[in-house]
């Protein structure tokens, strides 16, 4: 890549005033660091990336909604986590916190259960409780 | 208020950054390319039963941390690295550092990095930051991705030193302890390309150009496996481990092309210039394989052709670099 080829398209970084650094050849054929705003397929892949997890999102909230899953599913979905990342927050076991996705059982989950929970999102035990969806 | 005397630069990727910076702290000035040509940082693997964010795992770089490891073995460096189950330890441990004047490193989770945009705040927790000292309000923070200096509170440094999920840094944090006289770069570098080639040249599947080659075939595969949704995602974490921040662009192509030119300064190996053009010419190609694969989510017409189009123009690239790393490896 060439230094005056080096990308400065509109992206999440050019947004939040950011640069990344890109390694690049200039006149002379020596390497050199350039600054790079962006780069238009990169936002186009990060893009679909976040579209998926938005859609995963929703999809939970509207679990949640009808009654289908817990509160517990859609934060978990709302923290890009997965049940892996989610088990190492709260030290439950994967089997165990599929238990805690179905509503009958979250409803019957004692306020310390909650609380491992509710560390792992960053909000307070009544947040999770009262999420309706 | 405490700060000791540390200089920040911007680099492309976290790990060489933060090796950098901390050893140029210490009066040894090394670049961010010779880090990572001589920690042997060009690796290629694919792991299809290990999925993150849904999608098998691609990496373009070798375990985290162990391209500073391998720097700091063959210079004859002593780092001091610790890991603390108790986070008030963690935190005291870094205070203690910073009052003896020692800009220290850690690793960290991205996931709660308030600074950075939404697209890059995942559950990797293999990302690198230096604190270099303390105020009121809180740390003082170099993170070598980052153009400028930033600060996190007490609360969210504490967050993200003890991030959970894989490779939890578990509040680790690293200083050089003691810097030999004299640095045997010479000897560093041609170990670092000989480690460098034997790994892009090793004779099994899922890992250097054969892990290329493999994965290659599998896209030709996806379309029909998975469906057209899935298949795009997939290529999407390629593209994306690829071109994620910290690979300089062209999955580390270019950087290693850097170290090469830099390399052939200091050994005084006019072939080593030739083969950093090499790879500059092998890094273009990335970019475009890059664009291309982008390109698969605007238009949706031709869906075999243009999977096994990017499928041949992975193959190319494949063979590229073997004949490339084969002609490295006799060079030095």
């Amino acid at each position: 890549m060439k230094k005056e080829e080096v990308p400065q398209d509109k992206s999440s970084l050019s947004e939040n005033e950011i640069t990344e650094v890109c390694y690049a050849v200039d006149e002379n054929g020596n390497y050199t660091k350039v600054s790079s705003k962006g780069w238009e397929p990169k936002t186009i892949v990060q893009n679909e990336t976040l579209q998926i997890i938005e859609e995963r999102i929703a999809q939970a909230k509207d679990d949640v909604k009808k009654g289908v899953a817990s509160p517990i599913v859609y934060f978990m979905e709302f923290h890009k986590m997965d049940l892996n990342i989610l088990a190492d927050y709260t030290g439950y076991w994967k089997w165990k916190m599929k238990r805690h996705f179905k509503p009958k059982v979250f409803q019957k989950l004692s306020d310390k259960a909650l609380e491992k929970y509710a560390n792992a999102f960053d909000i307070s035990v009544d947040e999770l409780k009262n999420f309706k969806g | 208020m405490i700060k000791t005397d540390f200089t920040h630069h911007q680099s492309a990727h976290c790990e060489n950054g933060v090796a950098s910076n901390l050893l140029r702290h210490q009066g040894v000035s090394i670049s961010e390319p010779m880090i990572f040509g001589i920690g042997s940082g060009i690796f290629f693997v694919y792991l299809p039963f290990l999925k993150v964010n849904y999608a098998p795992v691609v990496s373009f770089r070798p375990m985290p941390g162990l391209i500073f490891k391998r720097v700091v073995n063959k210079l004859g460096i002593s780092l001091k690295r610790k890991k603390f189950r108790s986070e008030k330890k963690a935190a005291l441990a870094l205070d203690e550092n910073l009052k003896n004047n020692i800009p220290t490193g850690l690793q960290v989770g991205v996931y709660n990095l308030t600074y950075f945009p939404d697209e890059y705040r995942f559950h990797f927790n293999a990302h690198n930051i230096v604190v270099y000292g303390k105020t009121d309000e809180g740390y003082l923070i170099s993170d070598p991705v980052m153009p400028e200096p930033t600060m996190l509170t007490e609360k969210e440094l504490n967050k993200v030193r003890f991030a959970k999920g894989a490779l939890a840094p578990r509040g680790q944090m690293y200083f050089p302890t003691k810097i030999p006289k004299e640095l045997n770069i010479e000897k560093a570098i041609v170990d670092g390309i000989k480690k460098t080639c034997n790994h892009m040249l090793v004779p099994a599947p899922l890992i250097g150009v054969s892990g290329i080659k493999y994965v290659s075939k599998q896209i030709r595969k996806w379309p029909k496996k998975h469906g057209i949704k899935k298949t795009n995602h997939y290529l999407g974490q390629i593209v994306r481990m690829q071109e994620e921040i910290g690979t300089g662009g062209g999955g580390f192509r270019f950087i290693y092309a850097a170290f090469l030119q830099e390399a052939a300064e200091v050994l005084k190996n006019d072939k080593l210039k030739e083969l950093s053009r090499e790879m500059t010419t092998i890094g273009d190609k990335w970019r475009d394989f890059a664009v291309n694969a982008a390109r698969v989510y605007k238009n949706r017409s031709n869906q075999d052709d243009v999977y096994n189009s990017l499928a041949d123009e992975l193959l190319n690239l494949a063979n590229l670099e073997k004949r490339f790393f084969k002609k490295l490896k006799k060079a030095i």
